[in-house]
C-alpha cells in the first residue's frame, strides 16, 4: 500500500515542508491554493465521482468565510462596533453576531451553517428527482440569492467591501510569520484528513453507489437504494469541505467579500476540477494549485496579456487532457497494464500452442 | 518490465512538475528569493533605482476605468525620471494587475512590499480593493495612494487619498443644489457602500438644510431596466436626481430617461460617477445639460492643465481623454516625489512625516496634504455636460477645501457615526 501510493506521501511531505523552501509571501499565497483545494476535493466528489454539477460552492465558502470572518473582526473591534456598522447606522450589534464572539460557535458554525443550507437544498431538489442542468441552474440562483443578500444587508455584512482588516485570532497577531506558519500547516493537516477521508469513502461500498448513481441512477433505484440519500449527503459533505476552506481561506488572507462567493468564483471552482480531472481526489488538488498557481506566475511576469495565457492553458486541457491532468496519468498507467495484459495474451498463446503439440 | 518503469519515470516527472507549479511557481523564484532576502535591510533602493508599484485592475470589468490611471502614474513617473529622477535615484515601476478582484489586490499588495520591496504603491479604484490592500499595508508598514473619490469615514495611517472624501464633493453639491434647483430630492444609486453611505450623509444634510427627500432607490451594480424608477421619479416630480449609479447602470438610467421625454429643463441629474471617460462611453448628446460634480474637468482653464492634456493624449492618443481620478493619479506621483525630496529619503515613516503641508500645482489647481487626515486640500467644480462630451464649470468652491473625512466641523453630521 505504502509503496503503492508513494506519489501521494511524497506530495503531502513536500507540503508539510513548504515552509522551510518557501518565502513568507509564497508561503500564505500557497495556503491559499491549498484552501481552494479542499473546495476541490467536494467538488470531485459529487461532479466526477456522483454526477452532480454544482455551480454554486462560491455559496458555502462564503458562508463557511463570514461565519469565521465575523468571529475575528468582532476580536478586532476590541468590544466595539465594527467599523461598517458605525457608518450604516446601527447602534448596537445584533444579536446573531452576539453569538459570534464565542470561538467554538464560530468555528463550528462555518461547518454548520454550509452544510444546513447544503442539506435543505439537496434534499427537496434531489427528493423531487431534480438533476442534471435543472439542479445546475438552481445552484447558480442560489448564489445570486446570497451575493445580492450580503450586498443589500451592508449594516450585517458590510456589502461590497465584505469583512477585512483583521487583527488577532485567539489573541495571537494575525500578520505574524509563525502564526502564518501554523495557520498553514493546519490547511495541509485538514487537506490531508479530507483527501484520505474521501479516498476511503470512494473505495467503501458506498463510494461504489455514488458511481453508480453518477451511471445510471435509476437502476440503483432499483436495486433498492434510495439515491437520494446518497446524494444528500455527498453533497452536504462537499458543502461542509468548501465552509472549512472558507474559513481557513478568511484566517489566512484575512478578507472575504461577497465577490468571493459569486458566480464566477463558483464556476472558477468547477474549472479547477476539470483541469486537475474531475473523477480523481488527488487530480481535484492538484488542478486548483495549478490553476492558482499559473494565474498568480502568469499575472505577476505578464500583468498586461496574462489573462491570454490563462485561457490558453484551459483550452490546451480540454482540447487534449479531456480527463484533466490525473486523465494524463492514468492513460500512462493503463498503456502499462494494456502492455503487461498483451504480453500475458502473447504468452499464453504460446503456452496453448504448446500445449496443443 | 521497461515500461513499468518508464511509466514510473514519467509519474515521478509529472509529480516534480506539479510541484513545481503548486508552490505558485516558485520553485524558480525561492533562489531569487533566497538571494534577495541576503540583501534585504536595504529594501529596493539598491543601485541607482528605486522600485514603487502600480496596483490597478487591467482585466476584468473595472479595467476600462483603472487602466487611465496606469498611464498616468507612468506619464508622471516618466516626467520625474527625465528631469533627474528622485534623489539621484531612477524609478521603476513595477506593474500588477488585479483583476478587478479583491482578493488579488491583497495579493499583489503583499507581493509588490514583501518580495519587491517597493517603497510605495499608487493603486486601487473600487473601495473594496482599497479595503483589502489597507490590512496589508498596515501590516507591512507600506505606502498607498489611493486617487479616487470615495465615500470617507477612514483615515488610514499608510494611505493617502488624493480622491475627494465627501465634504469635497457630495456635501457641497447638495448645498448648490438646494440654493439653486430646488429642494425635492430623489436619490438613486447602485447598491454597494458609496451609495448607501453617500446617501445616508445626504439625507441627514437634506434635513439639515431644509431640504426634502422624495424617493430613494438603490439597483443591483449592472442593472439595466430603469422603467419603473422613471415612472416613479415622474410620480413624485422630484427637482433634482442625486445619482451615485455606477458602470453601465448610467447607460441605461440615462437613456431610458431620455426616452421617457425627460428632459435636463424638467429635471436635474447631478452624478458623483460620471466623467469624461464615462460620457465617451454614453454619449455626450445623451447626457448634455445633466450636472456633475468633481474636483477637475479636462476643461478646467489652468496652464498646468493645459500642459498636461496634451501631453496625455500625445502619449496614449488623441482620442483619450483626461478625468478627475486620471488627474488625480498623476499629481498623486507628485506629491509622493515631493515628500520623498523633502524627507530626503524614500523611508515609509519619514516620507509621511515630511508630508504634512506638501503643495504641488496639479492640473486641477494647487493641491495640498493635510497631515491629520492623509487626505488632500482640493478646489470643488460643479459642471454641466456639453454634446461634445466636455464639462462647461458652472461653480466652483474658489478655494481647495479641506478634506474632513469624518464630517466632524458639520453639526448634522453628530448623528451619522453615532
Amino acid at each position: 500500500m505504502i509503496k503503492k501510493n508513494w506519489m501521494y506521501w511524497m506530495f503531502f511531505l513536500a507540503l508539510f515542508l513548504a515552509p522551510f523552501y518557501l518565502t513568507e509571501f509564497r508561503l500564505s499565497l500557497l495556503g491559499k491554493f491549498l484552501c481552494f483545494a479542499m473546495i476541490a476535493i467536494g467538488i470531485s466528489l459529487i461532479w466526477g465521482y456522483t454526477g452532480i454539477l454544482s455551480l454554486g460552492h462560491g455559496v458555502y465558502f462564503g458562508l463557511g468565510a463570514y461565519c469565521m470572518a465575523m468571529y475575528l473582526k468582532l476580536e478586532a473591534s476590541g468590544g466595539r462596533l465594527p467599523d461598517f456598522m458605525e457608518w450604516s447606522g446601527v447602534n448596537n450589534l445584533p444579536w446573531f453576531w452576539k453569538l459570534f464572539e464565542h470561538p467554538i460557535i464560530s468555528i463550528s458554525s462555518a461547518i454548520i451553517v454550509p452544510v444546513l443550507l447544503a442539506m435543505f437544498l439537496s434534499y427537496f431538489t434531489f427528493r423531487n428527482r431534480i438533476k442534471g442542468v435543472y439542479f445546475s441552474l438552481l445552484s447558480q440562483a442560489i448564489v445570486v440569492v446570497f451575493v445580492t443578500l450580503f450586498i443589500g444587508k451592508q449594516e450585517w455584512t458590510g456589502g461590497t467591501n465584505g469583512l477585512t482588516n483583521f487583527s488577532t485570532v485567539f489573541g495571537f497577531s494575525l500578520s505574524s510569520p509563525l502564526t502564518q506558519i501554523v495557520l498553514y500547516l493546519l490547511t495541509v493537516v485538514l487537506l490531508l484528513s479530507m483527501f484520505l477521508f474521501s479516498r476511503w469513502l470512494t473505495r467503501s461500498r458506498f463510494g461504489r453507489v455514488l458511481v453508480a448513481i453518477r451511471d445510471s441512477e435509476n437502476r440503483v433505484r432499483f436495486l433498492g437504494f434510495n439515491p437520494t440519500t446518497y446524494k444528500v449527503f455527498v453533497y452536504s459533505l462537499s458543502a461542509a469541505f468548501a465552509g472549512i476552506a472558507g474559513a481557513m481561506f478568511v484566517l489566512q488572507v484575512g478578507l472575504i467579500s461577497p465577490a468571493m462567493m459569486g458566480i464566477i468564483p463558483s464556476i472558477e471552482m468547477v474549472l479547477w476540477v476539470a483541469v486537475g480531472g474531475r473523477s480523481s481526489l488527488i487530480g481535484a488538488i492538484i488542478g486548483a494549485i495549478v490553476t492558482n498557481g499559473a494565474k498568480s506566475f502568469f499575472s505577476e511576469n505578464y500583468p498586461d496579456i496574462w489573462l491570454l495565457f490563462l485561457g490558453g492553458l484551459f483550452i490546451a486541457v480540454v482540447l487534449f487532457l479531456p480527463n484533466g491532468l490525473a486523465g494524463v496519468y492514468q492513460s500512462v498507467k493503463q498503456r502499462k497494464k494494456q502492455g503487461e495484459v498483451r504480453a500475458n495474451e502473447a504468452s499464453s498463446h504460446v503456452l496453448q500452442r504448446v500445449s496443443r503439440f | 518490465m521497461k515500461l513499468k518503469g518508464n511509466g514510473l519515470k514519467w509519474l515521478g516527472l509529472f509529480l516534480c512538475g506539479s510541484l513545481l507549479a503548486l508552490s505558485g511557481c516558485a520553485a524558480s523564484s525561492a533562489v531569487d528569493e533566497a538571494k534577495e532576502k541576503k540583501k534585504e535591510s536595504s529594501t529596493s533602493e539598491t543601485s541607482d533605482t528605486v522600485k514603487v508599484g502600480i496596483l490597478h485592475s487591467l482585466s476584468g470589468t473595472m479595467a476600462i476605468s483603472e487602466v487611465s490611471l496606469r498611464d498616468a502614474e507612468l506619464m508622471a513617473i516618466e516626467e520625474i525620471n527625465e528631469s533627474g529622477g528622485l534623489l539621484g535615484k531612477k524609478i521603476e515601476p513595477v506593474i500588477e494587475d488585479g483583476a478587478s478582484d479583491w482578493p488579488t489586490f491583497a495579493e499583489k499588495a503583499k507581493k509588490l512590499l514583501q518580495k519587491d520591496k517597493v517603497v510605495t504603491i499608487f493603486g486601487g479604484w473600487t473601495s473594496a480593493s482599497r479595503k483589502a490592500m489597507l490590512p496589508v499595508v498596515e501590516q507591512n508598514n507600506g505606502l498607498l495612494w489611493y486617487p479616487v473619490q470615495y465615500e470617507g469615514m477612514e483615515s488610514s495611517p499608510n494611505i493617502f487619498y488624493t480622491g475627494a472624501t465627501t465634504n469635497q464633493q457630495i456635501v457641497p453639491a447638495v448645498s448648490w443644489l438646494l440654493q439653486n434647483k430646488g429642494k425635492k430630492f430623489f436619490l438613486l444609486g447602485s447598491d454597494y457602500v458609496f451609495p448607501r453611505t453617500a446617501n445616508k450623509i445626504i439625507r441627514a444634510q437634506l434635513k439639515a438644510e431644509g431640504g426634502q427627500l422624495v424617493g430613494e432607490e438603490y439597483t443591483p451594480l449592472g442593472h439595466t431596466d430603469y422603467s419603473t424608477i422613471i415612472s416613479k421619479i415622474k410620480d413624485v416630480k422630484p427637482d433634482v436626481v442625486f445619482n451615485t449609479l455606477n458602470g453601465d447602470s448610467n447607460v441605461a438610467f440615462f437613456k431610458q430617461l431620455k426616452d421617457a421625454g425627460i428632459t435636463p429643463k424638467d429635471l436635474t441629474v447631478m452624478s458623483v460617477s460620471i466623467a469624461e471617460e464615462e460620457i465617451r462611453g454614453i454619449g455626450g448628446d445623451v447626457l448634455a445639460g445633466h450636472l456633475a460634480v468633481w474636483n477637475y474637468f479636462q476643461s478646467t482653464d489652468t496652464p498646468e492643465n493645459k500642459v498636461f492634456v496634451e501631453k496625455y493624449k500625445k502619449k496614449y492618443g488623441k482620442d483619450r481623454v483626461t478625468s478627475d481620478p486620471i488627474e488625480a493619479a498623476y499629481f498623486a506621483v507628485h506629491l509622493w516625489a515631493e515628500a520623498v525630496k523633502k524627507a530626503g529619503s524614500f523611508d515609509v515613516d519619514k516620507v509621511k512625516k515630511a508630508a504634512d503641508g506638501i503643495e504641488y500645482k496639479a492640473p486641477g489647481g494647487t493641491v495640498k496634504i493635510d497631515g491629520e487626515t492623509q487626505h488632500t486640500w482640493k478646489i470643488v467644480r460643479i459642471g454641466e455636460i456639453q454634446p461634445d462630451g466636455q464639462f462647461k464649470e458652472l461653480w466652483n468652491s474658489g478655494e481647495a477645501v479641506k478634506p474632513d473625512p469624518y464630517l466632524k466641523s458639520y453639526p448634522w453630521a453628530k448623528d451619522l457615526m453615532n
